[in-house]
């Protein structure tokens, strides 16, 4: 292992984004429970309201009030508007607008159409939880992000800053800049990158990296590697296996386990090649990324929720040496 | 490279006699338009490339495939490098040299989320000069490149657009990655709304009365909204935004129309859905949502796509029972091989230890993906069902293959 990864439960901010698809609801899950299994206290947050990261734990979906979920994890789903409220409360003392009339709606229709305000509303409620739980005051000791995925997660990590170019005055100006500090502390906080061994989320991952570089301050974690194929064979081991696919071998294969002994070649040469290609995908991705990698295993389990989340978890740890 | 993991046996024994057009051809044969959706990570951009190829081939006419973010080889494939907006034939020669010769012509573009809300702002502006005041605008940038329902909404525009042409027999097209794969349907009346809507005229109403900037009228409706906003981001920041939608104004009526029409497209007879998804409980799980919503709000659902499916030989149970044989056995079993490469027992004995055991993992996922395939409850009436390819699909020789499968 290259790199300060087994640091990566030391930070307080987490965050985990990606391409669709690649896992990343299981991984930030199974991060949470690695941090919980250590005696950490840990804050899950969804960003996109969908229900996954509950699921993860066999858990129905949350709402904004963070709840325990697991023991050690507590979860809560982004809501910006409920975002919204409780910084006008806190910040503001200004009292609850509520759901109903044409505030409301003013305020969705003015978050749609001004950069960054959608997103500050949810960066700036991690960073408000990750700062209560720095300064003892919340119920958790570290927020875990299941962030949106490749293509938003750059205007979220930047909102703060780019909030602030286009509001001159006023206490959003003020408040962001600590968010914007915070997100950008290297001891504080870490954007990991979720990815499977393949050409599309591969392809993603090198141009988040070179984005995020490029576009925000975010210090970049580990790149954890989801659903890895095992290495069948050595070389020497390739060669017998082909031998055994020979004509004669396989009839004499035939003769010894019965006719199934042919679709278990054919398995087994799907498996070589559906390796093979991922691996020269890992390989790209060696090459083009400086991270630290995480590897972990495809799963053949029957079943998603919780008992995929631990095995992810036990890998993760394996990795991490834990 | 393109070789399936499902093998020639399985395929020949499933085909369909060669006269009968398949499901997928005869619904592209009466459609204009299929839009792929689906979850990320699933294949929509090969599938919806596949599917335009194969109505090349077997149906004729001009074939448009819009692709929203090709991978980097598909697009080379499809002779896209340098492509905009612009569709492009895809070139005979390319497809001749993979051995394809359509009875009709495959057009690819690839869409520029930018260029198409600036030809649409250029259209609809009152004059050159309020135009260009919009293009400069700094809001504007961040509206067109941010809000999250602009790339949605500018797909299916530019759908509208390329289909009012005329020019092709039958459109297929890829829909954006978006955190809810449906958005894209709610695009266009959002988009109505939202350049429409009295909201805007609420909103822009103080400082349309007001004149002279940062002269607000409020209204008593409008007030408790500034007096909240404005201690949130500032009057000045407020101030911008309605000067910027004041810009906007002359547009609504050019934007709302074109909106409502861009939605009833999408609800036209001639135009279906194609849902695409693997095996796995989450995208599946996706997939059949999409199927309901598309359903209950009268959209039409063609298809339903099974993409990277494992094949069925691993659900062989003499598959299972060889493979328990050679675990358990493969000392014996290794005795009894001889010939070249497997003098050595011991390493013989141990590769069949490790293919028993390796048939038995897929197994595992194999059934878990033919449990979940028995378990769909609403399915459209085709059902196309295309094996994971051993390598990546990059080529024309690739699409066709998957084009295969889809028109079986």
């Amino acid at each position: 292992m290259i790199g300060p990864a087994p640091a990566l439960l030391d930070r307080r901010l987490l965050f985990f984004t990606g391409k669709g698809g690649v896992g990343k609801s299981t991984v930030a899950a199974a991060t949470a429970l690695l941090a919980a299994n250590s005696g950490k206290r840990v804050l899950l947050v969804e960003t996109d309201a969908k229900g996954d990261v509950p699921a993860q734990f066999e858990h129905k979906p949350v709402g904004f009030k963070p709840r325990e979920i697991y023991p050690g994890v507590l979860a809560m789903a982004m809501d910006t508007e409920a975002s919204l409220q409780e910084y006008l409360r806190l910040n503001l003392r200004v009292p609850v607008i509520g759901r109903v009339g044409p505030i409301a709606r003013a305020f969705e229709f003015v978050a749609n159409a001004a950069p960054g305000v959608k997103e500050i509303l949810t960066v700036g409620k991690i960073a408000w939880e990750v700062r209560e739980a720095i300064e003892g005051r919340a119920d958790h000791d570290m927020v875990i992000v299941d962030a949106a995925s490749s293509g938003h997660i750059v205007a979220q990590l930047g909102a703060a800053d780019s909030i602030r170019e286009l509001v001159d005055v006023g206490p959003v100006r003020t408040q962001t800049l600590w968010v914007a500090d915070l997100l950008a502390d290297p001891d504080i906080t870490a954007v990991n990158i979720v990815t499977t061994p393949e050409e599309m989320p591969v392809a993603e991952t090198i141009e988040l990296v070179a984005r995020l570089r490029a576009e925000s301050r975010a210090p970049l974690g580990s790149v954890i590697v989801n659903r890895v194929l095992p290495e069948l064979f050595t070389r020497a081991d390739e060669e017998t296996f082909e031998a055994l696919r020979e004509p004669d071998a396989n009839a004499a294969l035939v003769g010894q386990v019965g006719r199934g002994a042919t679709a278990v070649l054919d398995g087994a040469r799907l498996a070589v090649s559906l390796r093979r290609t991922r691996a020269e995908h890992l390989a790209e991705l060696l090459t083009a990324v400086d991270l630290p990698l995480l590897y972990v295993p495809y799963l053949f389990v029957r079943t998603h929720g919780l008992r995929v989340t631990k095995m992810v978890t036990e890998a993760l740890g394996d990795e991490l040496g834990l | 490279m393109t070789t399936p993991a499902w093998n020639g046996r399985e395929r020949r024994a499933s085909a369909r006699p060669e006269a009968t057009p398949s499901g997928f051809e005869s619904l592209l044969a009466t459609k204009e338009i299929v839009v792929c959706c689906g979850s990320g990570g699933v294949g929509k951009t090969s599938v919806s490339a596949a599917a335009a190829l194969g109505a090349a081939c077997r149906l004729g006419g001009k074939v448009l495939v819009l692709t929203i973010d090709p991978a980097k080889r598909l697009a080379t494939a499809l002779g896209m490098e340098a492509l905009g907006n612009q569709a492009n034939l895809v070139p005979p020669e390319l497809l001749k040299a993979a051995g394809i010769e359509p009875r009709g012509e495959l057009w690819a573009a690839m869409l520029d989320t930018k260029q198409s809300w600036d030809d649409l702002v250029l259209r609809h502006a009152k004059d050159e000069e309020t135009a260009y005041r919009i293009l400069d605008n700094r809001l504007y940038h961040n509206l067109t490149s941010r809000f999250v329902q602009s790339h949605d909404y500018i797909a299916m525009e530019r759908l509208y657009e390329i289909h009012s042409t005329g020019d092709y027999d039958l459109i297929v097209i890829d829909t954006p990655p978006t955190r809810n794969a449906l958005d894209f349907l709610d695009a266009p009346a959002r988009m109505a709304d939202f350049f429409g809507g009295r909201l805007l005229r609420w909103l822009t109403l103080p400082y349309r009365v007001g004149g002279k900037r940062g002269n607000r009228v409020l209204s008593v409706a409008s007030r408790p909204f500034y007096q909240v906003a404005d201690r949130i981001l500032g009057s000045k920041f407020l101030e911008d935004i309605a000067e910027f939608f004041l810009n906007f104004q002359g547009m609504y009526d050019g934007f709302v129309t074109r909106a409502n029409a861009v939605e009833q497209l999408l609800h036209d007879r001639r135009t279906t859905f194609a849902v695409v998804t693997t095996l796995e409980a989450a995208p599946l799980h996706e997939a059949e949502q999409f199927c309901d919503i598309l359903t209950t709000r009268g959209f039409h659902l063609g298809a339903l796509v099974l993409n990277k499916t494992l094949p069925d030989y691993l659900l062989d149970p003499d598959g299972a029972t060889a493979a328990t044989a050679l675990v358990e056995d493969a000392a014996r079993i290794a005795e009894a091989l001889d010939g070249p490469a497997l003098d050595d027992t011991a390493r013989t004995a141990r590769v069949l230890r490790t293919i028993g055991d390796s048939y038995r993992n897929f197994s595992v996922v194999a059934l878990r993906e033919a449990e979940l395939r028995s378990e769909l409850a609403r399915v459209p009436d085709v059902v196309a069902r295309i094996p994971t390819f051993e390598a990546d699909i990059g080529d024309l020789g690739g699409l066709q293959a998957i084009g295969n499968y889809l028109f079986e």
